[in-house]
């Protein structure tokens, strides 16, 4: 597992306390996990999403991811509707390891409250967290 | 892997191990209103051979082959069981309840899993099959709960033609979730009636049986396809595995997720129970599958190895979010259904199912020509529905005297064939006995 300096935080995306990170793409929100939650997972095996036109609260499960060690609960960061998700993930998996922030993106959400994305940590803040935990 | 009770050495050992004076004194923090101290109510012992008889007693209160010739079926089948089946059985490393968690202990037992998957996938004709449930009844509540997670729709259609029994198991199951049931009737020729499906929308899945419960063959591919029109999973149910001998079998026309009773395979019908529910699906649904799964893999150095895969469905990892919370599985039974199809083979399988379907149409013929009326025109397997005017409940009681128990009467499940019968006749009934029912039933 990556010490937490060797972490790669992008400063253009929002994190959670969840370790999902959330960014804007067009008029929607781009969310998915971060390397630290990638790297804490091991080899991702399957992502179970939601469907488009599904609606969520913040902080709801919306679905789940699965590696050779565990399952874990995906939690909404912000609330809103489910207006893309990433078929390739079906496919491939694995993209959550090997690209998080990129090609292994999970859901694109229409924001209840754009505002939401702002309140998120950036990646000094999240840094600290991490050291935290 | 052998499962041996703890002798009282052992457990000395233990205690002396944890530091703990007695097994009282391990079980302390059970509070003590918690523990049962009242002697158990159990009669005198008795001798090995008194309780022989005690039990011979028992049995001999019920109507059983080859004692009595029974035609009844009705979800559970009188069937020859090979004598390779009992003694692979009765083996002490199989005869466990425990699951297999660990591979590098139960390679054997993983392995007979593992064979039973193949061959329940080729017998029903789907791309996986689990290790196994309850019996047909959960299997088919569990294959509609299931299509719910698979398809994110809430009503399910189920034809009234599936079996009563299994019909009350999938209410039970259902009354807590809020999803719903809705039943399909069935038609003049003994089939379900499709064209009610017309008028019922948000359909997860849609619930047939073949053979269905009067015996009936159903025309599944119509279903699949009415079913799928619905954007609907077609569930397709079972009793009787064997008609697969000689119809084409459910995956194969269409059927989204096959399930049904494996009984038919080698277990005796020992009073209602235990019996083999069987699961199978298409690979793309395998995620949503309850139950476990045996894989093959490779060791570290190469070698064929089984193992339990997938098991984040399950609850041991997942919790209150498993595909099921039934983790048990019947392993014995599916080893047993499996030394029976490997021991019949495909041709063996195949004779032993037209010989079924010869008896009962023998039986069917005899019956007609006697002057008796069989209500529906579907084509049978190795069952069907008869019509005997009048008391027939003095006749059924006559024969019963006679040690020929015959069929089972509809009326308590079917209100509307109350003066019909559900016939059965497999490869047990010889020329003489099926002759003589008809000869009995006329006088």
């Amino acid at each position: 597992m990556k010490e937490i300096n060797q972490l790669n935080l992008p400063e253009n995306v929002g994190f959670t306390e969840d370790h999902e990170w959330s960014r804007k793409e067009g008029s929607a929100i781009r969310v998915g996990i971060d390397d630290y939650a990638q790297d804490q997972l091991g080899d991702v095996v399957f992502v179970e999403l939601p469907q488009v036109g599904d609606t969520f609260a913040k902080g709801d499960a919306f679905g789940s991811v699965e590696s050779v060690k565990a399952v874990s609960e995906l939690f909404m960061p912000l609330g809103g509707e489910i207006s893309a998700i990433n078929k390739n993930l079906e496919e491939s998996p694995e993209l959550v390891n090997t690209s998080p922030y990129d090609e292994g993106w999970m859901i694109d959400v229409k924001p209840d409250d754009p505002g939401e994305l702002d309140a998120m940590m950036t990646n000094d803040a999240y840094l600290e967290m991490l050291k935290g935990l | 892997m052998r499962y041996l009770p703890h002798t009282p050495e052992d457990i000395a050992d233990m205690l002396a191990q944890v530091g703990v004076e007695s097994l009282d004194a391990l079980f302390t923090t059970i509070p003590k209103d918690c523990c049962c101290r009242l002697d158990m109510k159990l009669p005198r012992a008795l001798t090995e051979w008194e309780l022989n008889d005690h039990m011979d007693a028992l049995a001999a209160r019920t109507a059983v082959s080859p004692d009595y010739k029974v035609f009844m079926g009705a979800g559970s089948y009188d069937h020859f069981v090979p004598s390779a089946a009992r003694h692979v059985l009765t083996r002490s490393e199989f005869v466990t309840s425990y699951t297999p968690y660990q591979p590098e202990i139960s390679q054997g037992n993983l392995q007979a899993i593992y064979e039973y998957q193949t061959l329940a996938s080729r017998l029903m004709g789907t791309e996986v099959a689990t290790a196994s449930h309850y019996d047909g009844s959960t299997a088919l509540a569990e294959a509609l709960l299931m299509a719910i997670r698979v398809t994110r729709k809430k009503r399910v259609a189920v034809s009234a033609a599936d079996h009563p029994h299994h019909r009350r198991v999938v209410g039970t199951y259902f009354d807590p979730t809020g999803y719903e049931i809705v039943e399909l009737p069935y038609l003049a020729d003994g089939r379900t009636d499709l064209a009610a499906l017309d008028s019922i929308e948000d359909l997860a899945a849609v619930a047939v049986q073949s053979p269905n419960f009067f015996g009936c063959i159903e025309d599944l591919q119509a279903a699949a396809d009415a079913a799928h029109a619905k954007e609907a999973l077609l569930v397709a149910s079972f009793t009787e595995p064997l008609a697969f001998g000689l119809l084409k079998n459910p995956g194969s026309l269409g059927a989204d997720i096959v399930c049904g009773e494996g009984q038919s395979l080698g277990l005796p019908r020992s009073f209602g129970g235990p019996g083999l529910g069987m699961l199978g699906s298409r690979m793309k649904f395998v995620r949503s599958l309850p139950g476990r799964l045996v894989g093959r893999t490779l060791d570290r150095d190469g070698r064929d190895g089984f193992v339990l895969t997938l098991s984040t469905r399950e609850q041991h990892i997942r919790r209150e979010k498993a595909t099921s919370n039934i983790c048990s599985n019947n392993s014995l039974c599916a080893l047993t259904a499996a030394v029976y199809m490997a021991a019949l083979g495909a041709t063996g399988f195949r004779e032993l199912a037209q010989l079924n379907r010869d008896k009962a149409e023998y039986l069917k013929n005899s019956l007609a020509q006697a002057g008796f009326d069989t209500p529906f025109s579907s084509p049978t397997f190795n069952e069907f529905v008869v019509r005997f005017p009048g008391d027939f409940d003095t006749v059924y009681r006559r024969l019963l005297d006679k040690k020929i128990v015959a069929g089972l009467p509809l009326a308590k499940y079917y209100p509307e064939l109350s003066d019909c019968t559900l016939l059965c006749a497999t490869e047990t009934a010889g020329k003489h006995d099926l002759d003589n029912l008809v000869k009995e039933v006329r006088s």
